[in-house]
């Protein structure tokens, strides 16, 4: 198979960024996306040029480092996914392929396709966590968890933390990642004591840390490469608004 | 030998933890906010360790490599955490545990190290629970178990099949709690280069930021390593391809002594590899085994579709060689199995190198549905790599590194043999042996960071309360920082050909073909020479392009690789000096008339130390062996 790419490339956060146009053939349809990349890298460095830089560790969807906009989806032309996904069965011979890092100003690019997620660390840091220390839990089977509420909460636990949901936005809004994390910990008996707190926290944090409102375009959702329902946003309003009210 | 004491507490196997927990120095509230503490490596291990030194009152700093600490190789764990709760009211218990790890480990484990690590694991579950890990419940909403890699009990917890996942998520939660309470401080894309040694006892380290390439100095009063393990020297394995072992060398290489470097676990179900251009294999997890069959043709060469050979035509050889555990015989086992499958001609698929694991079975007897709610993640994640649905055909598998049991070798406060310096997780060897049983590795990562090191290096810190904050302006920090420099400049100045991948390929083949799952004495030999040559041959022509002072991803594989064949040639060496089988170590000159393993303890019980000698000098062995008083050592059969 052969393609043209079209990759934003871009020397370092102070830099102005273009798309350069590349040639490349000889890729088999076994290849992922991102082996394809290591292709063209290759390539690249034998040729002496700079490879292009992108993010990626476990390419197996889990780790949440990979983070390219492919053809104007976040993660690529597949749905639930993440871009070390992808394979290149879901593109033609021929076809123009156009590679982007995510789009947001909370994400500034660092070069090429690696932005800079630390504002979700942040939001974390914020409230994301059960304050309970080492050693101060109790038996765990004392803590009864329905299966269908245990379920639920694995439903929004297993976030990779890609920032596909901000990049699919056009407000650039982190609600589905927050409401993924608050509605997980509200959902758990160990969670409810700091809930309201939890919620209010980590709003006013995305909001300071310049995200956008919820455009409630659901445009997140369809883009999540775990498929996090936008149900965690209506349990969120519910317990931001419940800690609102209660201050 | 001094240095060499393992610090095991006296008093029979159970009271041992106890008795150090209750003998070991503590540090008052006051002075451990005058001490800092070093954590390089955000998994289990190190995110739960930095988080509770923080709690702890101790100023922390933490370390990854990765953008983030929630993205740690821990993430990836698939199966479940192993603990002795016996919630299943099957007969389990910590003895049963420990001795469950010890068997499996090929009687190669230190018993007062695995006892302990089962003594522990029950709090470990309590600690994820409490932090919102949602494990399994049954409709009672009660935890769920489920049985797992080789053992006949079930004391798996799991969440899914991303039970790593979610314990990773859980002690990262607990870290940036830490992070926001201004205990411990983040260090996010930063790769430690360099220890920093100063009058024998670990103060420090040299960092590189990765996105501005400078170097940068950090002091403290220990250091903790929780840098993972070194299966990526296989270049294709399960692991993150960004996993490496340059923190854990550069201790090495400031004197922590190496153990059992060749240790290392074979997973026998991947995806089998399907291009040139493949940077990593793709795990299926372990439980699939527990309702797939696994199977080769009986004819050569068979290359008829897989639903089309008969039942009579087919040979399911680890249900006529193990009768006793079949299918769930240990990984080492599986593995080997079907390595000599394909080796004799019976593997399937276009390259010969993979067997078939066959659900249709399981999909007759329990119907599709069932089956579903148990892989359905497993069986898309097939689909979408290879094309083909295991509802309809056999999955093809192969195996692949996955894990090393070996590691820096850390005394019973899992301090190294340098003052100061500590390991934990996957980066020590303390609690596998020579082959780790399936859910064992959440566990260990799990008991040093939460509950174990956290005591233990308040032993060790209790003669520090006394010395002042580490000076970062002293020749040590100056000579390490222009080691580490100078190793980079050396890398760029070279400006050769070839990428760096293609020598890590090239290393890995060696590694696979002759320090993998079968080793030998003559295949061993040409390792090292072949591993001496390609290193060689990398130092004249690899072309790393960029500068040091920005991004750079070709430098940082680089340097990783550069360490890589190091390391490879006293994987190798370990490997020759170890005459005997044991776990995942097959070497076919110790084999029993059937093709198993055969260990010789008369001459092997022993964990084997490697000092390091300087570059280009041989590394000198030291042994330390190994005392059974509470096992039975036996024959380890799956008969």
């Amino acid at each position: 198979m052969e393609f043209k790419l079209k990759i934003w490339r871009q020397k370092n956060a102070r830099s102005q960024g273009a798309f350069v146009e590349y040639f490349i053939s000889g890729v088999s349809k076994e290849m992922s996306f991102l082996e394809m990349l290591d292709y063209l890298n290759k390539t690249l460095i034998e040729s002496g040029d700079n490879p292009v830089a992108f993010e990626h560790d476990c390419r197996e969807g889990i780790c949440g480092s990979c983070s390219l906009y492919i053809n104007g989806r976040p993660h690529g032309p597949d749905d639930l996914i993440a871009t070390c996904e992808l394979r290149m069965t879901k593109f033609k011979s021929g076809d123009t392929i156009i590679v982007e890092p995510w789009r947001a100003k909370s994400f500034p690019v660092l070069r090429d396709l690696i932005v800079d997620r630390y504002a979700f660390d942040k939001i974390m840091q914020a409230g994301g966590f059960i304050s309970v220390n080492s050693g101060a839990a109790p038996e765990a089977n004392s803590i009864p968890v329905s299966r269908e509420v245990a379920d639920e909460a694995f439903d929004a636990a297993i976030c990779i933390g890609c920032g596909a949901c901000v990049a699919a936005c056009k407000n650039s809004s982190a609600m589905l990642f927050v409401a993924a994390k608050v509605s997980q910990l509200a959902l758990l008996p160990q969670g409810k004591p700091e809930a309201e707190k939890r919620a209010r926290a980590m709003v006013a944090k995305m909001d300071e840390l310049g995200f956008g409102s919820c455009s409630n375009t659901g445009a997140c959702e369809a883009e999540c490469p775990k498929g996090i329902s936008l149900a965690h946003i209506a349990r969120l309003n519910r317990e931001f608004l419940l800690a609102v009210f209660k201050t | 030998m001094g240095k060499l004491q393992s610090k095991i507490p006296d008093g029979p196997l159970e009271d041992k933890w106890n008795n150090h927990k209750n003998s070991v120095r503590l540090v008052s509230p006051a002075n451990k906010n005058n001490l800092d503490i070093i954590v390089v490596g955000t998994g289990l291990s190190g995110a739960s360790a930095a988080s509770t030194l923080g709690e702890l009152g101790y100023n922390v700093k933490s370390f990854c490599f990765q953008d983030s600490p929630r993205r740690a190789h821990s993430v990836a764990a698939q199966g479940g955490i192993n603990a002795a709760k016996n919630y299943k009211n099957d007969g389990d218990s910590v003895f049963r545990l420990f001795k469950d790890i010890i068997k499996g480990g090929d009687y190669r484990a230190r018993e007062a190290y695995v006892y302990r690590a089962a003594q522990v694991s029950n709090q470990s579950i309590d600690q994820l629970v409490a932090a919102g890990v949602p494990f399994a419940r049954e409709y009672s909403g009660y935890l769920d178990n489920r049985s797992f890699g080789g053992v006949q009990v079930s004391r798996t917890f799991y969440a899914s099949g991303q039970t790593g996942q979610q314990c990773l998520l859980g002690a990262y939660s607990g870290l940036t709690r830490q992070i926001a309470r201004g205990r411990v401080k983040m260090y996010a894309r930063r790769e430690m280069l360099e220890l920093v040694v100063v009058e024998g006892k670990a103060r420090g380290i040299i960092t590189r930021n990765l996105v501005t390439g400078e170097m940068e100095r950090h002091s403290a009063h220990a250091v903790v390593l929780a840098t993972g393990g070194y299966g990526t020297i296989y270049y294709l394995s399960t692991l993150a391809v960004g996993s490496n072992a340059s923190a854990a060398w550069a201790a090495h290489r400031k004197g922590a002594f190496f153990a059992n470097p060749s240790f290392v676990q074979i997973h026998p179900t991947s995806i089998p590899q399907l291009n040139d251009f493949q940077a990593k294999l793709t795990l299926m997890s372990e439980s699939l085994r527990n309702d797939g069959r696994i199977w080769v043709p009986k004819k050569k060469g068979d290359k008829r579709h897989p639903v089309n050979i008969k039942e009579e035509e087919r040979d399911y050889y680890l249900e006529r060689r193990y009768p006793a555990f079949g299918n769930l015989v240990p990984r080492d086992v599986a593995s080997r199995a079907a390595k000599e499958r394909c080796d004799a001609g019976y593997g399937v698929g276009d390259t010969g190198l993979s067997v078939y694991l066959d659900f249709s079975h399981a999909i007759e007897k329990h119907g599709k549905e069932a089956i579903k709610s148990k892989y359905e993640n497993l069986f898309e994640m097939y689909e979408k790599i290879t094309g083909n649905s295991p509802y309809k055909e056999p999955m093809r598998i192969y195996p692949a590194g996955h894990y090393t049991m070996g590691g820096l070798w850390v005394d019973y406060n899992l301090m190294t043999t340098i003052p100061g310096l500590f390991a934990i997780g996957e980066s020590n060897f303390s609690d596998h042996g020579a082959n780790r049983l399936g859910a064992g590795s959440l566990m260990q990562c799990a008991g040093d960071g939460y509950f174990i090191l956290p005591v233990t290096i308040g032993d060790y810190l209790a003669d520090e309360i006394k010395t002042a904050r580490i000076s970062k302006d002293i020749p040590e920090f100056e000579q390490a920082e222009k080691a580490a420099k100078e190793k980079l400049q050396s890398l760029m100045a070279i400006n050769g050909k070839q990428t760096v991948n293609s020598f890590h390929r090239r290393l890995g083949r060696i590694m696979w073909d002759m320090c993998g799952m079968v080793r030998n004495e003559k295949g061993l030999k040409k390792a090292l020479k072949m591993i001496s040559d390609l290193k060689e041959e990398f130092l004249k022509d690899v072309r790393i392009p960029g500068a040091i002072n920005e991004i750079n991803q070709e430098l940082e594989r680089a340097v990783r690789v550069a360490d890589f064949f190091d390391l490879g040639q006293l994987m190798v060496h370990d490997a020759l000096s170890r005459e005997e089988s044991c776990g995942a170590h097959f070497r076919e000159e110790s084999q029993t008339a059937e093709g198993e393993a055969k260990r010789i303890d008369s001459r092997y019980s022993y964990v084997a130390l490697w000092e390091y000698q300087g570059e280009g000098n041989k590394h000198s062995l030291h042994k330390e062996e190994l005392v059974f008083e509470n096992v039975e050592v036996q024959e380890r059969s799956y008969k």
